[in-house]
């Protein structure tokens, strides 16, 4: 049972609410969740963590107060994959009609090639852990392949992207990285790339069942649960539907810009705008970071290199005292590099990956302000439409026409119907964007904090290694 | 652009050198005008030969070239091992570095455009702090040794207190650079060819060989190594400025961002100290002593060449027997050679004996000074506690 550590309550927007939001208003503050007021950042942070959450565990050795005594830091933490969901999954306590609390933890684990050659497949175990009573059973595992995600996320998006709800996308193809599996390639760079793919797809699992509405949705469960599930062909990359796909990405893209929209609600437009900037920002850090990995990887190579030829020359060194130190030193730069190499995984799988998703996220959640844009649009759309046949009917009754006039009253109330429907569609939308944002929000906030919390303990991983390091050279300088 | 600038440099030699209280030298400090360095050239002695027992000259790169030149092709010094000649101060890579920085400044935050130029301008310091260790190590490598110091060109480079450059002009016409270019051309085939008698020797070009071989190869593995960091330290300079960016615009960043930016740019100077430090022990002292150990193969030759003659004349010798003609001059020119080659085999043989013993000192000395520098950079490194790390996590999760 998870409980809850509350160092304050506040009645203003620091949970999310379940209630509805007003449309007229410009929307509660949620920013305010960021004030530089501490005691807002405590009530944010109070649903995080549980007396015995495995965060905590991992976090704090042992005693109730870190602060003060000198701690061991965990020996694992330095792993090739960050599955950063474990540290989340008994985090959010949400207030569901059922009274179900969110309790979940998906795993996607055992990457197997099935078949061979270009026709050859990843099959990927999907196991799910759950107390909810939505789901048949408390520990089900299925297998499912990289296309069966696309079609999940492919489904989800048709259904949820146009109402206003952000999907999380899914993770990218790469034809050039399953060409190499496919062949067979039993090398480094193939095996990173299925790692890199398992954790994608973990991630993207968890964030979906994390979204409330999406979570209960009948292709979701299907998913998960069910041992067969129909192949989803429209997925592949060069097939018809696929083309088809981007054509129409293109088409709105030109749309998308032809739309000039009243903007009444200030709140959308700041939004708009605050998404733009995290855009590119993102983005360009991500590059940063992935420049950082690259180069970090080059150096474990380049000191791995120096090393061999440290030895070497230690070898070929005829004055024996030196020609040890040498040897000494060409042992201590592989140990380095060692520590490089660490470090370049848990940089490259910490923060790059999580960029990547963001990018990817906040490119969705612009899709669902488009969308916004076009629905406001069809609703313009219809009153004009509505203005028109109103003129029409007013000159019909001058006219005098009374069949005609009464087919025009009929389609009159008939527009009349889809104009008050487009109005409440794009109410509807706006309301649940607001909504959207907001989770969207907590939840980055909640990630970035896991992942410097991460990188900050692996860097002290990282400085104890170096002592370890320069004791060595001690050692060595001073006995030769 | 790089402006002049004065510097006074680290102390930071690789040989044990300048002991000898009968004469001093050092550079002092040197001017950084565009390309051109000028050193100022330090002398204390105790010597008669010298007009003053402290003088001071100024002195450019050139001159220092022109020194190494006429005692490689002065005949009597063709016995002993010549120390390397300085090579040309390359400010090359951080000018066009900086080249690049200005093209991309608008490209930047202020604040990273700062970073990168303070990073550029500490390569063009350690650069400069470089060329003066390796011009002032050039001199008491001459001023220690015994023949060498007594050298009169020596004398001149240090005492006259005019430039030099008119005195450069005429020595060039004399030489002509003759044995300069005959020593590059074909002397490893020469040296591995030749039938050695003498164990001493042997086993010295055969480890000679193999180590010029061996170090040049970790020269060049140990550039690779420190430029990688020098990516890294830039690398984290952008990430830095990104955060520092997406912290100001974005309130979440604000909460999440503050320490972790610090630690990034923190971990950015560190990295970018311990390559510059590392360059300046590590590279520099396989540098040094891949230039050093070309010189020994340089007397190597000379001693090869020698024999070849010695040989040559033995030849004509008995070719000058065998037509009973010119039989003295044939003895003579043999028994020069001979001589010749006796007195480049002894010399040789003590250069190179405490050419080793030297090189082993340097070695050690440079490898404990590396170390030190690593324990200094993992104590600069960890001001930040793991117990404040553990703080900070608490203060998170509360």
């Amino acid at each position: 049972m998870c409980v809850c550590v509350c160092v304050c309550v506040q009645s203003g927007p620091a949970s999310l609410p379940a209630e509805d939001i007003s449309t007229n208003s410009n929307g509660p503050k949620q920013d305010s969740l960021f004030d530089d007021d501490p005691e807002d950042l405590f009530a944010e942070a109070t649903e995080e963590v549980s007396l015995d959450s495995p965060e905590r565990d991992v976090l704090l050795s042992d005693g109730p107060s870190p602060a003060i005594t000198p701690i061991t830091p965990p020996c694992s933490l330095i792993t090739p994959h960050i599955d950063m969901f474990t540290h989340c999954s008994f985090d959010e306590i949400e207030e569901e009609e059922g009274g179900d609390s969110f309790d979940m933890h998906i795993s996607v684990s055992d990457p197997e090639k099935v078949g061979d050659g270009m026709n050859a497949y990843m099959a990927y175990k999907v196991s799910t852990k759950t107390s909810m009573s939505l789901f048949r059973s408390q520990d089900f595992s299925v297998k499912r392949r990289f296309s069966d995600f696309l079609g999940l996320h492919s489904k989800l998006a048709s259904k949820y992207l146009h109402i206003g709800y952000i999907v999380p996308p899914a993770p990218e193809k790469s034809i050039v990285g399953m060409t190499k599996v496919k062949v067979g390639k039993e090398d480094q760079s193939s095996n990173e790339f299925v790692e890199k793919r398992r954790s994608a797809l973990e991630r993207y699992l968890m964030r979906t069942v994390k979204h409330p509405t999406l979570l209960k949705d009948p292709d979701v469960l299907q998913f998960l649960e069910s041992s067969e599930l129909p192949r989803a062909v429209s997925t592949q990359a060069l097939s018809s539907a696929g083309i088809l796909r981007m054509v129409n990405k293109a088409a709105e893209a030109v749309n998308k810009m032809t739309i000039k929209m009243n903007e009444s609600d200030a709140w959308f437009e700041e939004k708009q705008q605050h998404f733009d900037n995290l855009d590119l920002q993102l983005r360009k850090l991500h590059a940063s970071v992935e420049s950082l990995v690259c180069h970090r990887r080059e150096l474990s190579v380049n000191t791995a290199l120096f090393a061999k030829s440290a030895a070497m020359l230690g070898n070929s060194e005829d004055h024996t005292a030196l020609s040890r130190a040498l040897s000494q030193l060409a042992e201590v730069e592989e140990k380095i590099d060692q520590l490089h190499q660490d470090q370049a995984n848990a940089d490259f799988y910490c923060f790059s990956e999580l960029l990547g998703d963001y990018v990817r996220l906040i490119t969705a959640v612009k899709g669902v302000f488009d969308h916004r844009m076009k629905t406001w649009q069809k609703w313009q759309d219809g009153q004009i439409l509505l203005q028109k046949k109103r003129e029409a009917e007013a000159k019909l009754q001058f006219n005098n026409k009374p069949e005609k006039l009464q087919q025009a009253k009929d389609e009159m109330r008939e527009l009349e119907g889809k104009v008050q429907q487009g109005e409440r569609d794009f109410e509807l939308i706006s309301k649940t964007i607001r909504k959207e944002v907001s989770r969207f929000e907590k939840e980055r906030v909640k990630d970035f904090k896991t992942i410097i919390i991460k990188y900050l303990e692996s860097l002290v991983q990282t400085q104890q290694k170096q002592k370890v390091k320069n004791i060595i050279i001690i050692i060595f300088s001073i006995s030769y | 652009h790089y402006n002049t600038e004065k510097y006074h440099h680290m102390r930071s030699v690789s040989v044990d050198l300048n002991h000898d209280a009968s004469l001093l030298i050092d550079i002092p400090d040197a001017l950084c005008e565009r390309d051109k360095v000028k050193f100022t050239v330090h002398t204390k002695t105790t010597l008669s030969s010298f007009q003053k027992p402290d003088f001071s000259v100024p002195r450019q790169h050139e001159d220092f070239i022109w020194l190494h030149d006429t005692l490689v092709e002065t005949e009597d010094y063709a016995g002993l091992i010549i120390p390397p000649v300085p090579p040309k101060p390359d400010f090359e890579s951080p000018r066009e570095k900086m080249h690049k920085l200005g093209e991309g400044e608008a490209t930047m935050t202020k604040e990273e455009y700062t970073k990168m130029k303070q990073e550029l301008e500490a390569e063009y310091l350690a650069v400069f702090k470089k060329t003066v260790q390796v011009h002032e190590v050039f001199l008491q490598r001459l001023s220690s040794h015994p023949i060498l110091s007594k050298d009169r060109n020596f004398q001149i480079f240090l005492e006259y207190d005019q430039d030099l450059t008119v005195r450069r002009k005429n020595a060039k016409e004399m030489f002509g650079g003759f044995f300069k270019n005959m020593v590059k051309s074909a002397d490893e085939v020469l040296i591995s060819g030749i039938k050695e008698v003498d164990d001493f020797f042997e086993q010295e070009k055969t480890f000679l060989l193999d180590y010029y071989s061996k170090i040049k190869d970790s020269t060049a593995k140990a550039e690779k190594m420190t430029r990688s960091h020098k990516n890294i330290a830039d690398d984290y300079i952008h990430i830095s400025a990104t955060l520092n960016t997406l912290s100001a615009d974005d309130s979440t960043y604000r909460h999440c961002g503050g320490y972790y930016m610090s630690s990034f740019v923190f971990l950015q100077k560190v990295e970018g100290r311990v390559a510059s430090d590392q360059e300046l022990k590590l590279t520099e002292l396989l540098r040094y002593y891949m230039r050093d150990i070309q010189a020994a193969k340089d007397l190597l030759y000379r001693r090869a060449r020698a024999l070849v003659d010695y040989e040559n004349s033995n030849k004509a010798l008995d070719k000058a027997r065998l037509k009973s003609r010119d039989i003295p001059q044939a003895e003579e020119h043999q028994k020069q050679c001979l001589q010749k080659f006796d007195k480049l085999s002894e010399s040789g043989k003590k250069e190179l004996t405490s050419f080793k013993g030297r090189r082993v000192v340097a070695f050690r000395k440079n490898l404990i000074e590396m170390a030190e520098l690593e324990i200094k950079h993992a104590k600069v490194s960890s001001p930040i506690q793991p117990r404040d790390f553990y703080t900070l996590i608490h203060v998170y999760n509360m």
